[in-house]
């Protein structure tokens, strides 16, 4: 093969691709039984970081930028003038192998425009994963879009060869998408989520009475969505996301702070700049709910439509409901610590173990790894030492934003000495 | 004052156990544990040279194994290959701890031995996790992966499993330039090997397409990275400065 040209259609393809921001390679566990070629632990490997600091765990590309579709808020999208270029299957197919073994990536991430027509390009997404599964002996991971529109039986085969399967709802409102994608229909979203939702608790059920039931999508399916680019709010977000999770069991669902790459008078301009702090925010919630035992009304509601930028939402809903605190680490349950702003799961594991030995007092909590400029003021300890209460919350929270040393503090120091 | 007993062992986590075996069976008070190439002459000190016997090692390992679970083995191990000054010390006192109490499946983090040997087992573990992701395999003419890599602690024990399942249908070898030892994997096997000059040998026999494949590499690398979103110091923090001698897309092709 050309090297040139093979370099020049990845670096179309691969700019293409990278605005989705799914890397995981994990939960699709699968061995190497036959002395083939790859594996996969469960455990996601990154194998590289690029300079804005996102992990290169997957090759990410599509299979080519042609599509026929006009969505507003996309690079490849059909009025954009850019380069285009496709790979045929074969190429596609020995990059990856080659790729993995020099031990640069997990896997492969295909994605693609639409030519033609929906079962068109899914059909070629299934031919690159049924190829490397069967003639290359290729264990390793693989993550297929799925096309909205593609066919049933299309989906079926889609998920035997891949570990995980994902569409992108793109747009967390009904009337964001219309604005932006006006050929898309919802529906065709829903379609393929709930088709593949389906075929993995049919297989998952077929197994457990005939064990060689191949495995169907391993790793499940995830989505993803763009912040920032229809003034939706968080709690609009979150509650799809939510939505999401219940309704399609979900792994993931990705969010990603809109990038403006095209001028559009439906969109943010130019130059503006990426959410990245929200979506950081946003990525806290969701940890909190799957996580922290949090439901997302706690976190977001009608009184409190957006997230803290200035602090986690951990903290602002701690001092939201200062009643419930301080509680006793000595005594209360796991629940409840994981509650407690400042301490994640790993110290509530410490805390728990530790405590079966002795009553714990602040010098280990420290050496636990607590972060205690927050959780002091929401716990008592072994020690007479502790907090009383004596400011409001809005001062608390002032307080502790002060001793606190967040990488995004120069965005509030402002907005700070209004209230002090 | 008492004398401290200044335990000289070669190096191998057999000969750790076999000093943790002295301890025991001399019945010493203050013991030192330290790395023969550590040796300094103390005065107030007395100095025993332990010799690896493979059956003391054992049984000390099967004493341990009764009291714990295979989390905690694998904690222990994991903090001893950190080669930190002075781990041997920590370990020993936390088997000791470990010896003289009744089993129990807790852990105790509020003790601070456990708690250190918790810290570095999981440094240890990150290092494993990197390397696992850091080595860039280069083909060679007669059909060889091969890696250099620096680790900093000596993690090569911990990835041979990895490696030897996900690369079953290729001869690999990874290489410890900084301990001097390297991982070979002939299709069958992997086996620790040891090659004079190993920067020397490896240079200039790589295969025809090798090159190509590591400017397609390079070329993808720098195609996903999200100029808007620049984030150096996150980028830094993920992928520190000293693994980019061995990263083909951090080298200027």
């Amino acid at each position: 093969m050309s090297f040139d040209r093979i370099r020049e259609k990845l670096s179309i393809l691969a700019d293409a691709a990278k605005y989705d921001v799914s890397c995981a390679s994990s939960g699709g566990k699968r061995s190497n039984p036959n002395k083939g070629l790859g594996n996969n632990t469960g455990m996601g490997i990154c194998h590289s970081y690029t300079e804005d600091g996102r992990c290169v765990s997957l090759l990410k590309i599509l299979l080519t930028n042609h599509c026929i579709y006009d969505c507003a808020y996309c690079v490849t999208r059909k009025s954009n003038d850019i380069k285009r270029a496709a790979f045929k299957i074969q190429e596609v197919v020995d990059l990856t192998i080659n790729f993995y073994r020099r031990n640069y990536i997990e896997g492969l991430f295909l994605s693609s425009g639409i030519f033609k027509n929906a079962d068109f390009t899914m059909e070629r997404l299934v031919a690159v994963a049924k190829k490397l599964r069967l003639e290359e002996n290729f264990n390793g991971y693989i993550h297929l879009k799925s096309i909205p529109g593609a066919s049933d039986e299309l989906m079926r085969q889609a998920g035997l060869y891949a570990d995980r399967l994902s569409v992108n709802i793109e747009i967390p409102t009904v009337s964001g998408l219309k604005l932006l994608a006006p050929d898309k229909k919802h529906e065709d979203f829903i379609k393929p989520m709930e088709k593949v939702k389906n075929e993995i608790i049919r297989y998952t059920s077929e197994k457990k009475i005939i064990k060689s039931t191949p495995r169907y999508a391993p790793a499940g399916q995830s989505t993803q969505m763009i912040i920032g680019a229809t003034g939706e709010s968080d709690r609009d977000i979150m509650y799809s996301a939510t939505y999401y999770y219940k309704k399609f069991n979900m792994r993931r669902v990705y969010y990603s702070g809109y990038v403006p790459v095209l001028s559009d008078n439906r969109l943010p301009s130019l130059g503006t700049e990426v959410p990245m702090l929200r979506e950081n925010r946003l990525y806290q919630t969701d940890w909190l709910l799957r996580f922290y035992g949090f439901s997302v009304n706690e976190i977001l509601n009608d009184s409190h439509k957006n997230l803290d930028l200035d602090i986690d939402p951990k903290l602002s809903w701690a001092l939201r409901n200062p009643h419930l605190f301080p509680i006793d680490i000595n005594k209360a349950d796991k629940r409840t610590i994981a509650r407690v702003p400042g301490i994640g799961m790993q110290s509530v594991y410490k805390i728990l173990n530790a405590r079966k030995f002795r009553n714990l007092d602040w010098t280990h909590l420290k050496a636990i790894g607590i972060s205690l400029n927050r959780a002091q003021y929401f716990i008592t300890c072994n020690s007479k030492d502790f907090y009383k209460k004596d400011i409001s919350p809005i001062h608390l929270k002032n307080k502790i934003l002060k001793t606190s040393n967040s990488k995004y503090k120069k965005y509030f120091s402002n907005q700070l000495s209004l209230f002090s | 004052m008492n004398p401290q007993t200044v335990l000289l062992y070669d190096g191998s986590f057999d000969g750790f156990l076999c000093c943790v075996f002295m301890v025991y069976d001399l019945k010493i008070s203050y013991p030192n544990i330290k790395k023969e190439s550590q040796k300094d002459n103390q005065l107030f000190s007395t100095t025993e040279l332990v010799i690896t016997e493979k059956h003391k090692a054992q049984r000390v390992w099967k004493g341990f194994k009764l009291k714990t679970s295979s989390n905690q083995q694998r904690e222990l191990f994991k903090a001893f290959l950190s080669e930190i000054k002075g781990v041997e010390n920590t370990l020993l006192s936390y088997m000791q701890t470990i010896f003289t109490k009744e089993t129990n499946r807790n852990i105790d983090f509020s003790n601070k031995d456990i708690l250190k040997i918790s810290q570095v087992g999981r440094m240890v573990g990150r290092e494993k996790h990197r390397m696992e992701a850091f080595v860039r395999f280069q083909l060679t003419t007669d059909n060889l992966y091969v890696a250099t890599v620096e680790p900093d602690f000596n993690v090569l024990p911990l990835i041979i499993s990895h490696f030897k399942d996900r690369y079953a249908d290729q001869k690999w070898l990874i290489y410890d330039v900084k301990r001097n030892y390297g991982i070979y994997y002939d299709l069958k096997t992997v086996e620790v090997i040891v090659i004079e000059n190993f920067t020397k040998v490896s240079s200039g026999i790589y295969a025809e397409n090798e090159k190509d494949f590591q400017k397609l590499w390079s070329a993808y690398y720098h195609n996903v990275n999200i100029k808007s979103r620049k984030n150096i110091k996150l980028h830094k923090q993920h992928l520190p400065k000293r693994y980019w001698k061995y990263l083909i897309e951090k080298i200027q092709l």
